[in-house]
């Protein structure tokens, strides 16, 4: 049996310049792993890499979900296959609702002849709505126009409560968000945890992971990832901040460089 | 058989109106209008060289049949109407109105709904007071034509301080290319009083080698305080040219609200202009448009400022597809005295195709100091981050731009007041987008 989610030997690159070198992680399901690190340590591009970003050109390495490459699949497949990426900037769409848009993805998802009724959907989404203290009002507003920062990322954690996938990933949810919102959010996502469900979370700071505990944490630099470890890291990061690893390493520039 | 406008003129103009039974006044405001066509040259709308067009087409009077209730109407005509049916009605079928329906209680009300042609005989004043005072005969030779040749038409009367909530509906239709089609709309809403008025124009031309013109007219008077809604939905054959020029006059407080989708399948001049006579008047235009085929379509919309903290917004967003071009312009015009106007401007474009072609031209042209304005222009395509998004979502790319073309047209969707008008509007964006 395959582990839930794996990836190897990963190498991306953006405008030819290459982000990832080489990243391996396995997880097994029920997981929560936690991918910390410094700016411009290619933590960003591991997750639009992964949902296949059109910017990042993968050049190297396997991706495997449920033993399947999402590589080899388009974006949409790879997100009915069960991958879901929270986004640091989700996109502003002027004319498409919330609700008509989340349908639609369910529905992408349940295929044709098999649609949510209109009913079920709506109590579904207004349930969700409620345990994420969100506005009613935004289930017909357009998507993400208008909404501030934190409203953003809770209507991130809204999809994902709906779209119920297999392998999540957060990039900095955490960011922009003050410490009600936060504690929002990661209520939502704990209320998601589930022995066939894990999750990838990252972020810069050890502050969510008070919230949402891991399982493991990774300090990511140079593109890869260098230690690896449980929350006991998290917590020393927090403390004494990323240089330690450094020295531990022989590392001088953490992040991905110039070169 | 279509008369070359080289031919037409004063004593062509007053044979027709006379064949109507026209009173003497008409009649003789028309033979100007007839003697105008001689001498006006066409309008010039930017980067759209109307010469080349087929517009020397009159047509010959081809009156509808008229009927005395909606069930007798003809059924392509009824299905247009749907169950919209209940409200006030008002049906021109190629060169007359077959059908006019005005509920008993607003006609207790003082309202008024006719052909234009017969309120010219029972509300005379009101119609020489108003008609084509704000679209002149003089404007140019297809004001001098729609002023010589207008036909049906609609007149609509709101008295002081009444409201009438359920939409007017005016529907527009020709099935015959050889028609003269030129429907004239008259609205006047008098001081405090607020309606809202819901206009399809539509063809159904078969196999034909005419080219029918559409050449239209709205005008629109809101006195003090009254509130207009106007929507227009208009979609006629590849072989109809639609020539629209809508005019609001707004008086001190006044507020017209345009709604327009020009999504004909031939070439199109619109031009939907307020002019903000009164201080604290106010105009919101919303314009959508999709261009398929190898149409041309020239969209102005104007908004003019003269009265004190008069505020107008103008908003037209075009999808454009296939070999289709579309020149689109925006005009804000505050004059000298109109402190504290406000106007705004945004025209976008959404190129489908390469072979596709669309411009944006805002103008802002500002005589006074004490005044805000602002345009904002667009021309691209859809947004590569936004297709992402969705897809990422697990909506396939297809559906995903779908949703994406749509939603970039929602905000005027969205605002049409009638269901069956909304549904309207929804097929033929299915059929023009696909």
């Amino acid at each position: 049996m395959s582990s839930l989610f794996e990836i190897h030997g990963l190498k991306s690159a953006i405008e030819g310049k290459e982000i990832l070198k080489g990243f391996d992680l396995t997880m097994q399901a029920g997981e929560v792993h936690a991918i910390m690190g410094p700016n411009g340590t290619g933590k960003s591009t591991l997750a639009s890499s992964i949902m296949g970003h059109p910017k990042y050109e993968v050049t190297e390495g396997k991706v495997l979900l449920e033993g399947e490459d999402v590589l080899e699949m388009g974006v949409d497949e790879r997100a009915r296959a069960g991958l879901f990426l929270a986004m640091q900037y989700p996109s502003e769409i002027t004319g498409v609702t919330n609700a008509d848009f989340l349908r639609s993805a369910i529905n992408a998802r349940r295929g044709e002849g098999n649609e949510i009724s209109l009913i079920k959907f709506v109590r579904l989404m207004e349930a969700k709505m409620k345990e994420l203290d969100m506005n009613p009002e935004f289930m017909h507003r357009y998507l993400n126009e208008g909404f501030s920062g934190g409203e953003k990322k809770r209507n991130e954690i809204l999809q994902m409560m709906m779209l119920e996938p297999k392998l999540v990933i957060l990039d900095e949810i955490d960011s922009g968000l003050d410490i009600d919102a936060l504690k929002i959010v990661a209520a939502g996502v704990n209320a998601m945890r589930e022995p066939d469900r894990s999750f990838l979370i990252i972020t810069h700071y050890q502050r969510l992971l008070n919230y949402i505990k891991p399982d493991y944490v990774h300090v990511m630099m140079q593109g890869r990832i260098v230690k690896s470890g449980g929350p006991e890291l998290a917590e020393r990061l927090e403390a004494e901040g990323y240089d330690w690893v450094k020295d531990e390493l022989g590392i001088v520039d953490e992040t991905v460089g110039q070169a | 058989m279509s008369t070359p406008t080289t031919s037409f003129g004063r004593e062509a103009a007053a044979a027709i109106a006379r064949s109507k039974n026209e009173p003497a006044w008409l009649v003789a405001w028309r033979e100007e209008a007839g003697d105008l066509t001689r001498t006006l040259e066409l309008p010039k709308p930017e980067k759209t060289p109307l010469q080349r067009w087929n517009l020397d087409v009159q047509g010959t009077h081809r009156p509808g049949r008229e009927v005395a209730a909606a069930a007798d109407l003809p059924a392509p005509i009824a299905s247009l109407l749907g169950t919209a049916a209940d409200g006030a009605v008002i049906v021109q079928h190629n060169s007359s109105v077959i059908y006019t329906k005005l509920p008993e209680e607003w006609k207790a009300k003082g309202v008024v709904l006719s052909s234009l042609e017969d309120a010219a005989r029972t509300h005379e004043e009101l119609v020489r007071a108003h008609l084509m005072t704000a679209y002149e005969r003089g404007e140019h030779k297809l004001s001098a034509m729609h002023g010589a040749l207008w036909n049906g038409g609609a007149f609509l009367y709101v008295p002081r301080g009444v409201e009438i909530e359920v939409p007017v509906q005016a529907l527009l239709y020709a099935d015959d290319a050889e028609a003269t089609f030129a429907p004239h709309i008259l609205v006047i809403a008098d001081a405090n009083s607020r309606v809202t008025v819901v206009e399809t124009a539509s063809s159904s031309l078969g196999e034909t080698d005419a080219t029918l013109l559409h050449n239209g007219a709205v005008e629109v008077f809101a006195k003090a305080g009254a509130q207009v809604r106007y929507a227009a939905v208009h979609h006629m054959d590849s072989k109809a040219i639609d020539i629209s020029y809508r005019r609001a006059v707004l008086e001190n407080d006044a507020r017209i609200e345009w709604i327009v989708g020009d999504l004909h399948e031939g070439n199109t001049v619109t031009d939907t202009l307020s002019v903000l006579k009164g201080n604290g008047s106010t105009s919101d235009a919303k314009i959508i448009s999709v261009g398929t085929g190898s149409q041309r379509m020239s969209l102005t919309t104007r908004a003019v400022h003269f009265g004190r903290s008069s505020e107008s917004d103008m908003i037209t967003r075009a999808v454009m597809k296939d070999a289709a071009t579309a020149i689109i312009n925006g005009i804000t015009k505050i004059e000298k005295g109109a402190t504290k106007a406000d106007g705004q401007q945004t025209e976008k474009v959404l190129m489908l195709s390469p072979k596709a072609r669309g411009d944006a031209n805002p103008i802002l042209l500002i005589d006074e100091d004490d005044v805000k304005a602002g345009h904002a222009a667009s021309v691209g395509q859809v947004n590569a981050e936004q297709v992402h998004y969705l897809m990422s979502r697990g909506i396939a790319k297809e559906e995903a731009e779908r949703l994406i073309i749509y939603g970039f047209l929602d905000p005027v969707v969205s605002q049409i007041p009638l269901e069956s008008v909304r549904e309207l509007l929804h097929r033929i964006l299915e059929r023009k987008l696909g």
